[in-house]
């Protein structure tokens, strides 16, 4: 049953992923990456992580996917940008990324199975995470919180319209 | 239960595929998008070796990868628009300014 | 509380310092007040010194007082210390005393320049480096006195820098010193390689025990002694001295008569041991000063600028303080130095005087008859003019007569004449300058008559306590004849300065050169006089005799042209056409050619930087692809 839903969410996924690299309209585009993100939100769920998996659908499908929409929205591109036409670029790319490829799936077969070990002694729970976040982790936590501020502060003022000009 | 190194190859498949995006696209959108198609491929290995080696502070680290994805994605954006605005155009190839 | 003396040149150099900083918005007033202000307060400690000093018993040694390890290289060490005894305590109060008096001339003599805070800035900072000169306890920090006096003799020379004469007069004072100072240098070099220490205590020691040999050290003393020619402007390097008379009146007074140019005279009577130990520089040392002594003069005798003739007189009495040491009597050369301060700087600011109150005329033939409009100046001079000379009672009187009897006494007979010709002619120049001046028949420029005054009493109050002091500053040295104690400036100087060994001469033989001292002195004076009031036509008739003796003397005998032709033209020439040849070809292609290579490679190598995000990211690709195929494998 789990190993259905493993093999329907991942080829939603990948499907979404080679649809957005297809599609020459960026909405679309951005549109199938909603999709492909919402499917690993479900994948981060059966690894454990409800919390993971919440975070990833609610920031990742939902805020960071809709500044991207907003920003295609606003540059209104009429028709899509064709893809790299470039030949020799294109083929050195496709010959590097399927020899990453094949490295990678060598490292992952080469790997002797990991057998899962008991359950989380800890528990998996939003509160265990939470708990986490705030002793271990808190000045890392803290750190990002000034940083998602600076972004903030940083976006406005990248895009603000200056008067004088 | 599913094996972990299913995730891993279904993340080391997305990885490639964020990466052929990347060689593939032409604007700038675009590009950003399979940036952070590669984040979650990243993400999910995460979440996958937390599940096999019961380790609870491999999702903390994702937690704090998303968050670094949303600054980078608002700062990237902006830039976006203001290269727009600069040269309208998006396309990459444009933005040579900086050849020797 | 005897150690506070350290701080006697810091006070004009904190001076020198606010003034260089602020001195634009300072009034002009709180100016003078404070630079006069400032040598007054060294002048003070460096009494307070000099009494704690009379209270001392000469057995303590010299109070060294070290502020900072100043350069530390392997066993070579110099410290920026100072040290106080009897030599440098008279060397302070000169340069204070006389300073001080100077400084309150110049808020009179410059008041109308714009220049002002400038000029005390600088005349602060070199009473600073002169102190640090004359207090140091070691050749390196002497070397730093010793150069910063000249760097503020340069500036002050060229003061009025937009003059082109002045500017360039500067630059030959310098370029002069240099030679001097590289042979200074190498002494010291000399000294710290074999001494191991630049200490001048370290250097009695090391000449006690036989650690330093007689012919290194006669060496070091000869390379010393061309930087003090060059410094104390002795032949062959007394071109600079004259043109330096381009500078403002007052520094001409403080820095090239009273103190600046006696630095020399200093040093070598502060390494007395050394000198004394290398036997052979002693004579070498007399005989370039009698020279110079006699040469000067004669160039003195028809010099028709009123500061040129003292300039060259200046010379000539640095020619006697090294006679002095030459023949071993280095308390009689620096007695020689302190009286010389007094009436030598008396006669400058005097001579300043009248040119104030001719506004800025400087040449003799122009002048005449001054004596009933410069009621102040013409007493004060005469008194100058009367103790250069020689004339008895007075403090020149004393000091040139302790050398000269000191030289006869060696068996210098040769340095002994050539001292008496010397002296004949200073009595000459000096009466010919006054005779010329405030004598005889009115010359002045109408335009200057109708501006003549008296100058302010700022100027003539100090021109009448250094007046007092040309008067009275020899009786601390009376002649040997008046007994054993006469000689109180002697006893003082003699923990630095041991006293020669040999015995005196006869009582009859010391009233005999006395009288001849006097005989010569007179002399000059009676010459003089019929020359210039008697029988005016005698120095024409001369000039008409003997044209080419005249015209020799009177171009200074052509040195200047001499050293043009023989070393300035040919270096300038020579060094144009290595411009041209070596610089422009081989420097500069040099330079050139390397810059267009890397540019050439840099041009090739540009073509990898295209501009374009995506070959950057390939190029990063690869490398992650290799970096996980060497983790792989």
């Amino acid at each position: 049953m789990m190993i259905l839903l493993f093999f329907v969410l991942s080829v939603i996924c990948v499907g979404s992923v080679l649809g957005m690299i297809i599609s020459k309209n960026q909405a679309y585009s951005a549109l199938f990456l909603v999709l492909a993100f919402s499917c690993l939100g479900g994948l981060f769920g059966m690894l454990g992580a409800p919390f993971m998996a919440v975070v990833q659908i609610i920031i990742y499908a939902g805020a960071i996917m809709v500044l991207f929409i907003f920003v295609i929205m606003m540059i209104n591109l009429r028709k899509g940008i064709s893809p790299e036409r470039k030949k020799w670029t294109l083929a050195v790319s496709a010959v590097i990324s399927v020899v990453l490829l094949a490295e990678l799936v060598f490292a992952v077969l080469g790997t002797p199975p990991m057998p899962y070990t008991a359950a989380f002694s800890s528990g998996t729970s939003p509160t265990d995470i939470g708990r986490l976040l705030f002793t271990k982790y808190l000045y890392p936590f803290e750190i990002t919180s000034v940083l998602i501020i600076a972004a903030l502060v940083g976006a406005i003022v990248l895009v603000k319209k200056r008067e004088k000009e | 239960m599913i094996p972990a190194s299913y995730f891993f190859l279904l993340s080391v498949v997305l990885f490639v595929l964020g990466i052929i995006a990347f060689f593939l696209k032409r604007d700038l959108i675009t590009q950003l998008m399979a940036v952070e198609i590669m984040l979650n491929a990243a993400n999910l290995a995460f979440l996958a070796l937390a599940k096999s080696s019961n380790f609870l502070d491999a999702q903390v680290i994702v937690f704090f990868i998303i968050t670094v994805a949303a600054a980078e994605a608002a700062i990237g954006l902006a830039i976006v628009m203001l290269i727009f605005r600069q040269k309208k155009s998006i396309k990459t190839e444009d933005m040579r300014s900086m050849k020797g | 509380m005897t150690e506070i003396f350290w701080l006697i040149p810091f006070v004009p150099a904190a001076s020198a310092l606010v003034l260089i900083l602020f001195g634009r918005r300072l009034p002009k007033r709180y100016v003078s007040f404070q630079a006069c202000g400032a040598v007054f307060v060294s002048f003070g400690l460096a009494a307070f010194s000099f009494f704690g000093l009379l209270n001392t018993s000469p057995e303590h040694g010299p109070l060294i007082k070290t502020l900072f390890s100043w350069i530390g290289v392997g066993a070579f060490k110099a410290g920026f210390s100072f040290q106080f005894d009897p030599l440098s305590a008279i060397m302070a109060l000169v340069v204070t005393g006389v300073g001080f008096l100077i400084h309150i001339y110049s808020v009179g003599y410059m008041s109308q320049d714009k220049g002002y805070t400038r000029y005390f800035a600088h005349l602060n900072l070199f009473t600073f480096a002169m102190l640090v000169l004359v207090l140091a306890s070691n050749m390196v920090l002497m070397f730093v006195g010793w150069e910063g006096v000249g760097l503020c003799s340069y500036l002050l020379i060229g003061f009025w820098f937009e003059k082109p004469s002045a500017a360039k007069a500067g630059m030959k004072a310098f370029i002069v010193n240099r030679i001097g100072d590289a042979g200074f240098i190498l002494g010291i070099l000399f000294l710290v390689m074999t001494v191991g220490s630049s200490e001048f205590s370290a250097i009695a020691a090391a000449v006690g025990n036989g650690l330093l040999s007689q012919g290194l050290a006669t060496l070091i003393a000869i390379l010393l002694f061309i930087g003090a020619c060059g410094k104390s402007a002795q032949l062959p390097l007394h071109v600079w001295l004259p043109d330096a008379m381009e500078g403002p009146t007052p520094v001409s007074a403080l820095i090239h008569a009273a103190t600046m140019v006696t630095a020399g005279v200093y040093m070598v009577a502060r390494l007395n041991v050394l000198y004394t130990f290398s036997g052979t520089v002693g004579p070498i040392i007399a005989l370039v000063g009698a020279l110079t002594a006699v040469f000067a003069a004669t160039m003195a005798l028809v010099q028709n600028d009123i500061k040129r003739v003292l300039a060259y007189s200046t010379i000539s009495q640095l020619g006697y303080m090294f006679i002095g040491c030459g023949v071993g009597a280095y308390a009689a050369g620096i007695f020689h130095l302190y009286t010389h301060a007094f009436f030598k700087s008396l006669l400058f600011l005097a001579a300043g005087s009248v040119i104030h109150a001719l506004s800025g005329e400087q040449d003799m033939r122009r002048m005449g008859g001054l004596k009933k409009y410069l009621p102040w100046t013409y007493p004060v001079f005469l008194v100058g003019a009367v103790a250069i000379a020689g004339v008895p009672f007075l403090s020149g009187f004393f000091s040139k007569d302790a050398i000269l009897t000191r030289a006869f006494g060696q068996r210098q007979y040769v340095i002994w004449v050539l001292g008496l010709a010397g002296a004949v002619m200073t009595a000459f120049y000096m009466f010919r300058l006054i005779f010329l001046t405030f004598y005889g028949v009115e010359r002045l420029d109408p335009e200057a008559k109708k501006h003549l005054h008296e100058s302010p009493k700022v100027m003539t109050v100090p021109l009448a306590i250094l007046a007092f002091f040309s008067i009275t500053a020899g009786y601390v040295g009376l002649p040997a004849v008046l007994g054993k104690k006469a000689d109180v400036f002697g006893r003082f100087l003699e923990p630095v300065i041991k006293p020669a060994a040999e015995g005196h001469l006869g009582l009859g033989t010391e009233w005999f050169l006395i009288l001849i001292s006097v005989v010569v002195a007179l002399l000059g004076i009676f010459i003089a006089h019929t020359f210039y009031l008697k029988k005016p036509g005698i120095p024409h008739g001369l000039v008409a005799r003997f044209p080419r003796i005249y015209k020799l003397i009177y171009n200074k005998y052509y040195v200047d042209e001499i050293y043009d032709g023989a070393v300035i033209n040919p270096l300038i020439t020579g060094s144009e056409w290595i411009y041209a040849h070596f610089d422009l070809k081989v420097v500069d292609g040099t330079v050139n050619n390397s810059a267009s290579a890397v540019g050439f490679f840099g041009k090739i190598l540009s073509y990898l930087q295209t501009g374009l995000v995506k070959d950057y990211a390939l190029i990063f690709l690869l490398g992650i692809v290799i970096f996980i195929g060497v983790l792989l494998f």
